[in-house]
């Protein structure tokens, strides 16, 4: 029997705060463990939490980006249960009032767009870090990441299968770095999901029974650990076996989910509200003053570049997944280059070079060098594949296209008397494979070709050369 | 034994006008300390050596013509739920017996920049849970009137420091009436301002949403002088109110004239000693003879009040207490077999019968299912204790009420009985769950020999009108000029 899959989301987004949540340490990564720690956020006796406005102003710009509906009045929890890197003995975080609910995130997949509703976004902290030395002699525990902000953007069950949800991570990722409000390094943390997914028959409305896979933190996972947990559940399903309401973890390293608690296990987190914090109140001005300052989001951007560039659905989506290729696209388009090319020269040349796509602002070629290079081969100055070497020459010594042309002859010979005597030569020196040719094997052609490529060192114009051998080997 | 007699207000002149110098009051003090505490055991740390310093800096600063505060030379305690950096703060609880903290809390700075002088740490029920003071992990304190009885609690070291004249002024909390109640008992000042008015930052959590810090001091103008102290907003405490400090010690020589004073039925029912009761009728007729105005009022959720408070409390303490859990601090288990044998025994072994009591009671009251039955109507009943008052604050300026139905009781003798414990806060409980100011000041003796405490109530943050009347009353009387005599 064919199962619908359906999966809900919930990502943590660590917000872009210069210091924690409720206390003033700073909020950097990779700081010496515990070295970003205060009295506040290690639970001393007697301490007191002091909200961060600012990570209220930022989790209200993805409310409003995502057209949520925002509280005027929301308020704080406490989320009770024991863990050594959870330092009070519970985690302040928004329960039964969030920040904002409702609103959607519009995906495009498969050439479709999908729009994911979301539950809800609201503001907690995050826990310290358990580090289990591999002696098992001990364990230690780093508090720096302890009360760091996050916020969590909550999903309707609207996602139908696993690349949908990778994208709809992705498409996240994009809009809160587009809104400046996380850095969006999955690699160091700032981007994790819990993924709900449950399987029912075709037409059902009913939910199936729910399984919740904890903290994946990259776009492949998420995806992998859905499919094999689709896998796992149909053949569940498909031998009469009921699914297990349980909490599973993803292990890359084996490639699977793997049990962690179930249902009877569950924790009971005592919510209540946190009396040691008012309730928070969102003043009008406020929102208006933020949705005026809104950005242009990644799909809105998509939308433009297709319709001003005339970019491809898949150029135009990868374009705009990182706002650096967004603006260094702009810019060489600025420049000059012509959008299909420059889009077309960024999606390979460029980004084979560079291992994040973050990373193209800081490239060693500036956008308007690009534009620069794609103008010389538009005017047919220098050949395509000339062009990727002066690239490489730009890219690791700098200097202009155009300089490293000259400097290196790399001009594309267009002098049909120089060329012609060059294609003469080849013809003269191969009289069988001419006759061959003449014979009907016209496939030598590409052959001629070649030889004359060859012998001008790559630098003669294909076009012409084309039309050269042709005339002397029809002629 | 002059200095011993002097008011806080009055020494701080002295010293600071150098007819007296820090050190020798400091010196004073301590004497009487380490005559009397053996006895009493007001102290769970005395930091004879800190106060010295602190005074000669004092003096050091006068010396220099510099201006050294309201406080100057005032020798204090504070309740040991204070946090005091480099010194032990022990919360009354083995499981924080060795804590010595890295950061001070805000009242007790406030103290020390206003130029008082820390003479240690007041002994207190553990975590601040108790009537009697002999849920002290460190030993029960003694009441100085009688030693074979309690002090009241939690806030029984400060009280009891404060009349045995161990102390000029102390920091106490209360979060059901753990200033007042102690300070009826043992014959002192006490106050707990309106929620929120003096900063929690450093104070140890109890109940959060009912903990009020607030001096004791043998006279009114004193508790005054130290509250306008410690009162003002915190920025690191986001509870604490904006407004304005009011100003208290000139409120407590205002007078009553033309006050309405209110007085609730409900507060003079069974269970209320009749001696007690005389003495607050008394009082009452005092400040009517003063030229106050006699409003009946009615707080008819009053029969509530006490449940509710162990519901809400408790709850709260469960969560509060939740960090104890030899993880990074205090007390750990030795060679624990897992995290959870590491968090079972450290909380099995260091924390008391009450203090487990009460987590057992408000994680029960929290958890799913009984949520709605427990805490969140708690939460509804107290909305309506509130709504009593504000009702009766639209008659009545102040209420007049007994601070305790009974005076100090035996050591041991309501030990086996918690629930009959949880009465003796039954008068000064409601005030915490609406969030008002109270005061108790001493308004007799009883056949016994034994203070009485009367309780003014004011409306959320009305400690002017609070202080008016008990400066009034204290005028009218000489009762807080009695000095117990401690006799082994
Ligand atoms: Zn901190």
């Amino acid at each position: 029997m064919p199962w619908e899959v359906v999966i809900g989301l919930e990502v943590h987004v660590q917000l872009a705060t210069q210091s924690k949540l409720f206390c003033a340490c700073s909020t950097q990564f990779g700081a010496p463990p515990n070295s970003n720690v205060c009295a506040v956020c290690s639970g001393q006796p007697g301490v007191l939490p002091v909200l961060n406005e600012q990570a209220i102003v930022l989790a209200l710009k993805l409310a409003l980006a995502t057209g949520g509906t925002i509280r005027r009045r929301s308020r704080f929890a406490r989320k009770n249960y024991f863990y050594p890197d959870l330092p009070k003995g519970y985690q302040i975080s928004q329960y039964d009032e969030p920040l904002a609910e409702h609103g959607a995130v519009e995906i495009w997949h498969e050439g479709q767009l999908r729009s994911v509703r979301l539950t809800r976004i609201h503001l907690e902290e995050d826990a310290g870090k358990n580090i289990h030395l591999a002696t098992g002699a001990a364990s230690l525990v780093d508090l720096n990441r302890a009360g760091v902000p996050l916020i969590e953007v909550v999903s309707e069950p609207d996602l139908r299968a696993p690349a949908e949800a990778a994208e709809y991570m992705r498409t996240l990722r994009g809009i809160v770095r587009a809104l400046g409000i996380c850095d969006g390094n999955l690699e160091q943390g700032s981007l994790r999901c819990d993924a709900n997914i449950s399987l029912r028959p075709w037409g059902q409305q009913a939910l199936g029974t729910k399984v919740e896979i904890k903290n994946i933190n990259s776009f492949r996972f998420v995806q992998k650990a859905l499919e094999y947990e689709i896998e796992r559940q149909s053949e569940l399903l498909a031998r009469g076996q009921a699914i297990q309401q349980e909490t599973r973890q993803w292990s890359a390293e084996v490639g699977r989910t793997e049990a962690m608690r179930s249902k009877e296990e569950a924790h009971d987190y005592r919510y209540f509200p946190e009396p040691d914090l008012p309730p928070v109140e969102i003043d009008e001005r406020l929102i208006e003053s933020l949705r005026v300052a809104l950005p242009e989001l990644p799909l809105q951007r998509r939308q433009r570049l297709m319709e001003e560039g005339g970019l491809s659905d898949y150029d135009a989506t990868e374009l705009t997944r990182e706002t650096e290729l967004t603006d260094y696209y702009h810019l060489a388009v600025a420049a000059g280059g012509s959008p299909k090319r420059v889009a077309n020269w960024m999606l390979t040349e460029l980004l084979s070079r560079v291992d994040d796509a973050r990373d193209v602002a800081r490239a060693p070629v500036a956008p308007a060098g690009m534009a620069e290079l794609l103008g010389l081969v538009e005017s047919g100055k220098v050949s395509g594949k000339l062009a990727k070497d002066i690239w490489a020459k730009m890219w690791t010594s700098g200097g202009s296209a155009l300089k490293i042309a000259t400097d290196g002859d790399l001009f594309q010979q267009s002098d049909s008397a120089a060329l012609e005597q060059a294609v003469r030569a080849v013809v003269e020196a191969h009289a069988d494979r001419v006759a061959a040719y003449r014979a009907g094997k016209t496939k030598l052609m590409g052959w001629f070709v070649g030889q004359v490529m060859q012998a001008t060192e790559g630098k003669a114009n294909p076009k012409l050369v084309n039309t050269l051998l042709q005339q002397l080997l029809d002629g | 034994m002059e200095i011993l007699e002097l008011t806080a207000t009055a020494l701080a002149e002295q010293v600071r006008s150098k007819q007296l110098s820090a050190v020798e009051v400091a010196r004073a003090y301590l004497a009487r300390i380490a005559e009397l505490d053996p006895i009493l055991h007001a102290y769970i740390t005395v930091d004879a050596d800190g106060a010295l310093e602190a005074a000669r800096a004092i003096d050091a600063r006068l010396a220099r013509g510099e201006d050294v505060g309201a406080l100057a030379g005032v020798p204090i305690a504070l309740k040991d739920i204070f946090v005091t950096r480099g010194l032990r703060t022990t919360c009354g609880s083995r499981i924080l017996a060795d804590w010595v903290p890295p950061y001070e809390g805000m009242p007790s700075a406030r103290l020390r920049a206003a130029g008082a002088v820390v003479l240690g740490k007041a002994n207190m029920d553990e975590f601040a849970m108790g009537s009697s003071n002999e849920n002290s992990a460190f030993g029960a304190c003694r009441n100085p009137w009688d030693i074979e009885r309690v002090p009241g609690g939690s806030s029984g070291g400060s009280a009891a420091a404060v009349a045995a004249r161990l102390c000029l002024g102390a920091l106490g909390t209360d979060t059901g009436g753990s200033i007042r109640q102690p300070a009826a008992l043992c014959g002192a000042v006490g106050i707990k301002p309106t929620y929120g008015r003096v900063s929690r930052y450093g104070v140890i959590a109890f109940a959060s949403s009912l903990d009020q810090v607030g001096p004791l001091a043998r006279t009114t103008e004193d508790a005054a002088a130290l509250l306008e102290v410690i009162a003002g907003h915190d920025p690191l405490d986001a509870t604490s109110l904006p407004q304005p400090v009011g100003r208290y010690r000139e409120a407590c020589r205002r007078g009553v004239r033309g006050l309405r004073i209110g007085v609730p039925a409900e507060y003079f029912a069974a269970g209320l000693d009749p001696e007690i009761e005389g003495a607050v009728r008394a009082a009452i007729d005092e400040l009517v003879g003063q030229g106050a105005e006699l409003v009946e009022i009615s707080l008819p959720h009053t029969k509530y009040a006490i449940a509710t408070y162990y519901l809400l409390c408790t709850a709260e303490a469960s969560s509060n207490l939740a960090r104890y859990d030899g993880v990074r601090f205090g007390m750990r288990a030795a060679r624990p077999q897992d995290l959870g044998d590491l968090y079972s025994r450290t909380r099995h072994d260091g924390f008391g019968p009450e203090v487990k009591r009460r987590i057992i009671l408000g994680t029960f009251a929290l958890s799913a299912g009984y949520y709605d039955a427990y805490y969140a109507k708690g939460q509804r009943v107290r909305t309506l204790i509130r709504q009593d008052f504000s009702q009766a604050f639209e008659r009545c300026d102040a209420i007049v009420v007994p601070t305790s139905p009974i005076t100090a009781f035996k050591l041991g003798e309501r030990l086996d009985d918690p629930l009959q414990m949880y009465l003796a806060d039954i008068y000064t409980i409601s005030c915490n769950l609406a969030g008002l100011p109270g005061l108790s000041l001493p308004c007799g003796f009883s056949s016994q020999g034994l203070p009485i405490g009367l309780q003014v109530l004011g409306r959320p943050l009305g400690e002017e009108q609070v202080f008016a009347v008990a400066g009034a009353y204290e005028q009218a009387h000489d009762w807080h000029r009695r000095v117990p005599e401690v006799r082994r």
